[in-house]
């Protein structure tokens, strides 16, 4: 699924005719290569404290990262962290921030901004929860003035979250690295200090069990390769029409391939037993598998309202039951369901659609703490413009105006989405529960 | 002291390694996959049997997760064969999934060929020889090969010979224009000449087979294939290909009066009402198959399920050439012996599969068992050799619904019957079992037994 106009800006005459014309210049994005370093320069790590202290260790120490606590200026930084945990005041912001805004100009192509804070809430001083809340503001108006191809994204840490609780480092990782591609002005909330670090953040998903549904193409055939590549044996789910396709992508990621329709009533048990004959257990569920049918609601027929909540929606929470009441999905699981922002700030024509995908956000936000028992945890995606078979039928012009919608100028890649996914569904990520990661590049519409 | 040492070893070495083992170990089905059959000309067209037979294979590699693995031998076969696919199963397995450190080798023996890689498979796992294997077929009569003449043949043998020019030229002068028309493959008996839809039109005149008879087969055929497409009972028994995801031959719709209509196609210059219609008989249809084999312990290794033993197995021939027996008709002959051996009666099956090369094939073969005078003077029984209760019999619709890509139909058979023999043990809790049989060109027959595992 190309995209001419990207390919057009960032080659030759062309380019030198869109700079001049003031056009968008969306930036080819760095997708994860294994064995790639995690950064390509130095980081600077902005403020002050045991939090900072602590990241600029693990990123020196751990990660073998160049750190500077201090801006070298005229130097190329590769990434800028801004651990904001210990402010009180918004006037407490300004050091830190000014300190930062210093090496934006220099930053690298594909740079990273990474804000940590911890969550403001009703229960604390005005004071430090507009100093907390600030964060949020400034990381999402900063997200949207970074170039080439550079993003920014905030951890916030709830309660006492430790600054080194494996999701902080986790996320902390996943945003630094090439896997956070197409993730930009987000903020993902940690709750707890659950999870565990991985031995190798090459494999973190060593020994795991994955089913992916709708892992016949474009994104879940995407998060199939993806979770293998990250270790995990896959089994692969689609429908049993889409068999051929399914074949291919099990043999490719050496898993198995499961022709099932999920919307089957006994849909969980059999994609249980499956996992469980032909793999010894089952850790992790993608709800991939989704279908649009779209219409105005005035013109909406019963037929299209109720395929696309029966797939989308109603299929994943009988699956969902079926597994939590099986007493064999209870090492540390992980359940990632694909939401949409068209379920977080609608879209037109796709009422079905999005209330299926709303419908994801607030069933994994009521299932998570069912599975905290077990150190598990559900969470969803939310993918923007992807470029998939899906995408490409939408018509050019629109096609083009809906690309470049969003602070990165263009479209996402389907691995972009199921590195997200990969993180989410990691042992590291047990600390975050019943949250919405969107992978839209900061559309426009909605948080 | 080390040489002592090695040469206990090497002893025990040879005991453990002995070709035998002491218990014969049991020959599993633990899974099948096909493509969809497709009618001949259809979505298949273009697709030949190397490429049809890799499709199924690879859709059964990733059914099993069996990537990269090295799996005893596969064999398979077709029936219409290109000379230059000698090596068909080998090179088949070399384009898969699978190790291709996995052995393989062709096999052909007409219509039974299917079920023959199944039963000398399973042979070889009973011997110990090997752990796994995959059974298959394949065959297309859309991309059927297609020689010269025999007087073109020979003339161009020749002219690869010829040294000199006019050796050369009185080669080729030996070309008569009617040598350049193809020879196209066809399915008529060496023999007799007669199609095999002209030799069953023989045999089911001889036993008095009607027209009504016939089509209530047909139309169960695709009465009880349909019912077990709705009801996902193929799921995981077929794998979608070219974009055919249901047998393309199934007609779910047709109904005794459609198939009454249909004007008779064989046996039209007997001296007995033509009764034969394409309704009633298979049509020439493209597809593959394969089917899981092995022992408990390789099962057990790979996580897999077993859904049926292969028992025991029975060949037999028919002297349709001289003799008063039907071409198709050596399974009547077969399975009585098979049974004897066995100690068994059809009263004691589950299930009987018997191809529907034809439908008055089935009707024939039950007539004969049925019959005192051939279970007396054929069979050398003491009167008829048995009745199969038709509620047992195709259950889940045969080759007239199916399609019959010849050497493709004992893998389609084995696979869908052992999946249903392991539901039926798992639903009653007691021993269930199924008798296999196919008919072949030649006057062949094979029959199997296959038990619940």
């Amino acid at each position: 699924m190309g995209d001419t106009y990207l390919n057009l800006v960032n080659s030759g005459v062309t380019a030198k005719i869109a700079k001049q014309l003031g056009l968008p210049q969306p930036a080819p994005l760095r997708r994860y290569r294994p064995g790639a370093p995690l950064l390509g320069g130095p980081a600077l790590v902005v403020g002050t404290g045991a939090d900072a202290d602590g990241v600029a260790a693990l990123l020196s120490r751990t990660w073998d990262v160049e750190v500077h606590r201090h801006a070298t200026p005229e130097l190329r930084y590769a990434a800028v962290v801004l651990v904001l945990t210990q402010v009180s005041h918004p006037d407490e912001l300004s050091a830190p921030v000014l300190a930062a805004a210093g090496v934006l100009r220099s930053l690298s192509r594909g740079g990273r901004v990474v804000t940590l804070s911890r969550e403001a809430t009703a229960d604390d001083a005005p004071a430090v929860a507009a100093a907390r809340q600030g964060v949020d503001g400034l990381l999402r108006s900063l997200a949207k003035e970074l170039r080439g191809g550079s993003t920014g994204n905030g951890i916030v840490m709830a309660g006492d979250v430790a600054a080194d609780a494996p999701s902080v480092v986790g996320a902390l990782r996943f945003f630094l690295s090439t896997r956070s591609a197409f993730v930009d002005g987000q903020l993902l909330t940690v709750s707890s200090g659950a999870g565990t670090l991985p031995e190798t953040w090459e494999r973190p998903l060593e020994g795991r069990v994955a089913v992916v549904t709708g892992a016949a193409r474009g994104i879940g055939e995407s998060i199939a390769d993806t979770l293998a590549r990250d270790g995990a044996t896959v089994v692969a789910v689609d429908m049993p029409s889409a068999g051929e396709q399914l074949t291919r992508v099990a043999n490719r990621v050496r898993g198995t391939a499961l022709q099932l329709d999920v919307t089957a009533d006994d849909a969980g048990t059999r994609i249980l037993e499956h996992a469980l004959a032909r793999h010894g257990r089952l850790d992790i569920v993608v709800h991939n598998a989704g279908i649009t049918r779209d219409k105005l609601l005035a013109n909406m027929s019963p037929d299209k309202w109720d395929s696309v909540l029966a797939v989308n929606i109603a299929a994943q929470l009988r699956i969902n039951e079926a597994l939590l009441t099986s007493g064999d999905f209870t090492d540390a699981p992980r359940i990632v369901s694909l939401a949409s922002t068209s379920g977080i700030a609608g879209n037109r024509g796709q009422t079905n659609y999005a209330a299926s995908k709303g419908g994801v956000i607030g069933m994994v936000r009521a299932t998570a703490p069912l599975l905290e028992a077990f150190g598990g945890t559900a969470n969803a995606v939310a993918p923007g413009f992807i470029e998939t078979e899906m995408t490409a039928r939408i018509p050019a012009v629109t096609r083009q105006v809906a690309r470049r919608l969003n602070s990165l100028q263009q479209g996402g890649q389907p691995v972009d989405v199921a590195e997200a996914v990969a993180f989410l569904a990691s042992p590291a990520a047990g600390g975050v529960v019943g949250r919405v990661l969107r992978v839209c590049g900061q559309n426009m519409v909605g948080q | 002291m080390a040489a002592s040492r090695s040469t206990a070893k090497s002893t025990e070495t040879s005991a453990a390694t002995s070709a035998i083992p002491p218990t014969s170990p049991r020959a599993l089905v633990l899974g099948g996959n096909r493509i969809p059959f497709a009618r001949a000309g259809g979505k298949y067209a273009h697709a030949s049997n190397q490429d049809m037979l890799t499709a199924a294979l690879d859709g059964l590699v990733a059914r099993y997760g069996l990537q990269g693995e090295r799996i005893g031998e596969v064999a398979a076969g077709a029936v219409l064969k290109h000379s230059r696919d000698f090596n068909l199963t080998r090179e088949v397995v070399l384009g898969s999934a699978l190790s291709p450190e996995t052995p393989a080798y062709d096999l052909q023996q007409a219509c039974a060929t299917g079920l023959e890689t199944v039963v000398s498979l399973s042979n070889k796992i009973r011997l110990g020889q090997i752990e796994s294997a995959v059974a298959g077929g394949v065959d297309t009569t859309s991309d059927a090969p297609i020689a010269v003449s025999e007087g073109l043949r020979r003339a161009l043998l020749d002219l690869s010979r010829a040294k000199t020019v006019g050796q050369k030229l009185a080669a080729a002068a030996k070309i008569r224009p009617k040598d350049l028309a193809p020879a196209t493959p066809r399915t008529s008996e060496p023999r007799t000449g007669l199609s095999m839809g002209e030799h069953q039109a023989l045999t089911t005149a001889q036993w008095g087979i009607t027209r009504e008879a016939q089509d209530e087969v047909a139309f169960a055929s695709h009465q009880r294939l349909a019912a077990a497409w709705d009801a996902g009972f193929f799921d995981d028994l077929v794998t979608p290909y070219r974009g055919q995801s249901v047998d393309g031959n199934l007609r779910a719709d047709t109904s005794l009066e459609k198939l009454a209509k249909l004007k008779p196609t064989f046996g039209l210059t007997l001296d007995t009402p033509p009764t034969m219609t394409a309704g009633n008989s298979t049509p020439l249809t493209d597809g593959a198959s394969t089917v899981l084999l092995g022992n408990d312990a390789w099962a057990d290794e790979h996580g897999l399920t077993p859904l049926a033993v292969v028992v025991d197995a029975e060949a037999g021939a028919v002297d349709f050439v001289h003799g008063v027996d039907g071409l198709l008709m050596a399974p009547a002959f077969a399975v009585p012996r098979l049974l004897a051996r066995n100690g068994l009666t059809l009263a004691d099956f589950d299930y009987v599969e018997i191809h529907e090369a034809f439908a008055a094939t089935v009707l024939t073969t039950l007539a004969a068992w049925e019959s005192e005078e051939f279970g007396k003077e054929r069979l050398g029984l003491a009167g008829a050799f048995g009745t199969v209760d038709r509620n047992r019999l195709n259950v889940h619709g045969s080759s007239l619904a199916a399609g019959h890509p010849f050497a493709a139909t004992g893998g389609r058979i084995v696979a869908t019957i052992s999946k249903e023999l392991h539901a039926r043990k798992a639903a009653e809790g007691r021993p269930v079992r199924a008798l296999v049989s196919v008919c072949a060109a030649g006057g062949l027959g094979l029959t199997a037994i296959l038990e619940a595992a």
